[in-house]
């Protein structure tokens, strides 16, 4: 089962780990990870799932997708390395993936 | 039958036509026209939705009073429509029925992208959720000094004492509006709104246009001041200032049609989600009860009167291309209603959707604010206030009590209430 790590904005570490095959976001709402709202669920519509992926595993995350660029460009204090988190889908080859989370979900 | 007897019972036919509405399961199916202001201000809206969910949830009227157009009724059905913005366009009307070409005025609500997006940008920093940090204990204060103006044991209009003064002070803080002028927004507002095109024909396009061409006027004042100054963070201020939206005043229509988005979006809204919150716990006291016992459940209980109320019944699309969705043949140009009134209350994704739950699971799982880009800008803005409003109602009442029926809006568009009567009981 792959391992994750989301880092607060005040710096708290959540570890959990969860069975491949879900979202990133899945996972934080599923162990009831702060920060995330995901208030869409998980359609890429809503932009309250949003992460930044710690720098080494950019790569293996892959790119964003057009709606979900379409959504970020309405999001706050969106970097380079910014993603919804529902649209990272959770594989064995992301075991030990590591994201920030912002100071707000718009 | 003689004549007398005949005008008889031609009137009892009559009186059960007129009625029939009413019940719309009495009605065929397909003669279902659910964007009848009526409706709403009636309240008999939701069984028609119920039905339509139930039988045709993607439901075509093929005759309006607006015209023909698709009804969007189901939860995930919304979403999927909201979220493809490039079939379903934005661009001119985002409500049922058109504007005349005469009174057109673009704003980014409206639009698609690339306007859309620039705009949106230029605006959005306002009610981004880390300068709202900065807001809060101003918007504190003034929710207490309002709160401790009421008169306690004796009736008065919640709609005009409380929803619409409290969202009338955020709405001049917003565009740092002359703090004395604050009324003329909400009359804005409502003159914005009442419109043929959302079933309100009280006033007229002509009257709509000369009022609002007062407010352009007030508002080009402020503008050229603005410009002047450093760039703050304001909406004026913020769209004088971003390179993509400073010439935006050489097209005054243009700039009319952005401020009644950013008036209208952060009046009517919050206005009647305040009342709607009211309403729904003087129906459920249980609910009353659990809050004063469990404070914290506040915020949760904010996404849920949003999601009851559903301040904003519909947002419309034009479809750009002929597409088959869940088996019905849209054509190019067809009109698309997401009834969002309808998706809050869609049993198969909100269990017991009928019912007003502060301690709902997932409560934030709503479709209030839309989906996609056009997903509200000021939602923040709204929970905020919402919030600070229940947390400092909590410090000082036992109750809100509602006295008398509210009287609800004439519009398929604004959810909303024009009096509510209450009594406030001390703690």
């Amino acid at each position: 089962m792959p391992k994750i790590t989301f880092i607060e904005f005040d710096g708290t570490a959540h570890e959990v780990d969860v069975p491949a095959g879900g979202s990133v976001m899945e996972a934080a709402v599923s162990n009831n990870v702060p920060g995330i709202d995901a208030d869409c669920g998980g359609a890429c519509a809503c932009a309250t799932c949003h992460v930044f992926v710690n720098e080494a595993w950019m790569d293996k995350v892959g790119e964003r997708g057009d709606m979900e660029q379409s959504m970020l460009d309405f999001a706050e204090n969106v970097r380079t390395t910014s993603r919804l988190s529902c649209q990272i889908v959770l594989t064995d080859e992301l075991d030990g993936l590591v994201v920030d989370m912002p100071e707000a979900q718009h | 039958m003689s004549q007398a007897a005949a005008i008889d019972q031609q009137r009892v036919t009559d009186t059960h036509d007129a009625d029939a509405w009413r019940d719309p399961w009495s009605l065929p199916l397909e003669s279902l026209d659910p964007a009848r202001a009526i409706l709403f201000k009636e309240n008999v809206h939701e069984e028609y939705f119920r039905r339509l969910r139930q039988e045709d949830p993607v439901h075509y009227t093929a005759d309006s009073e607006f015209g023909a157009y698709w009804s969007i009724t189901k939860y995930n059905d919304i979403v999927a429509v909201d979220s493809n913005h490039k079939v379903f366009s934005s661009h001119k009307n985002i409500v049922v029925g058109d504007a005349p070409d005469e009174f057109y005025s673009p704003m980014f609500i409206a639009q698609d992208p690339p306007i859309h997006d620039v705009q949106r940008r230029a605006a959005q920093p306002a009610v981004a959720p880390t300068q709202l940090a900065d807001l809060e204990a101003l918007i504190r204060q003034r929710v207490c000094t309002i709160l401790d103006d009421l008169p306690v044991g004796e009736e008065f209009n919640w709609v005009d004492r409380v929803s619409i003064e409290l969202t009338t002070q955020m709405l001049a803080t917003l565009f740092d509006f002359p703090f004395e002028d604050r009324h003329l927004l909400p009359y804005w507002s409502d003159v914005a709104t009442a419109t043929p095109s959302t079933g309100r024909s009280d006033v007229t396009f002509e009257e709509r246009n000369k009022v609002l061409q007062e407010c352009l006027n007030y508002f080009a004042q402020l503008w050229h001041q603005r410009k002047n100054e450093p760039r703050k963070f304001d909406f004026i201020s913020l769209l004088a200032h971003d390179p993509e939206t400073k010439d935006m005043l050489d097209n005054p229509m243009e700039f009319l049609g952005n401020l009644i988005l950013l008036i209208v979006g952060g009046n009517d809204t919050t206005r009647n989600s305040i009342s709607g919150g009211v309403i729904q716990l003087n129906r459920a006291p249980e609910q009353w009860e659990k809050l004063k016992a469990n404070p914290e459940l506040v915020p949760n209980m904010v996404s849920e009167i949003i999601r009851y109320q559903t301040p904003l019944a519909h947002m419309r699309r034009t479809a750009l291309e002929d597409i088959e969705f869940q088996g019905k043949q849209i054509k190019k140009g067809d009109r698309v209603v997401m009834w969002y009134i309808s998706g809050n209350r869609d049993e198969e994704v909100i269990e017991e959707a009928d019912k007003f739950k502060i301690d709902r699971e997932n409560a934030r799982r709503h479709v209030s604010f839309g989906f996609g880009i056009h997903r509200c800008m000021g939602n923040r803005v709204a929970e905020m206030q919402l919030r600070i409003l229940w947390e400092e109602i909590l410090n000082r009442f036992d109750a809100v009590e509602v006295v008398g029926e509210p009287e609800r809006v004439l519009s398929n568009f604004v959810l909303g209430y024009t009096h509510l009567p209450v009594i406030l009981h001390a703690k």
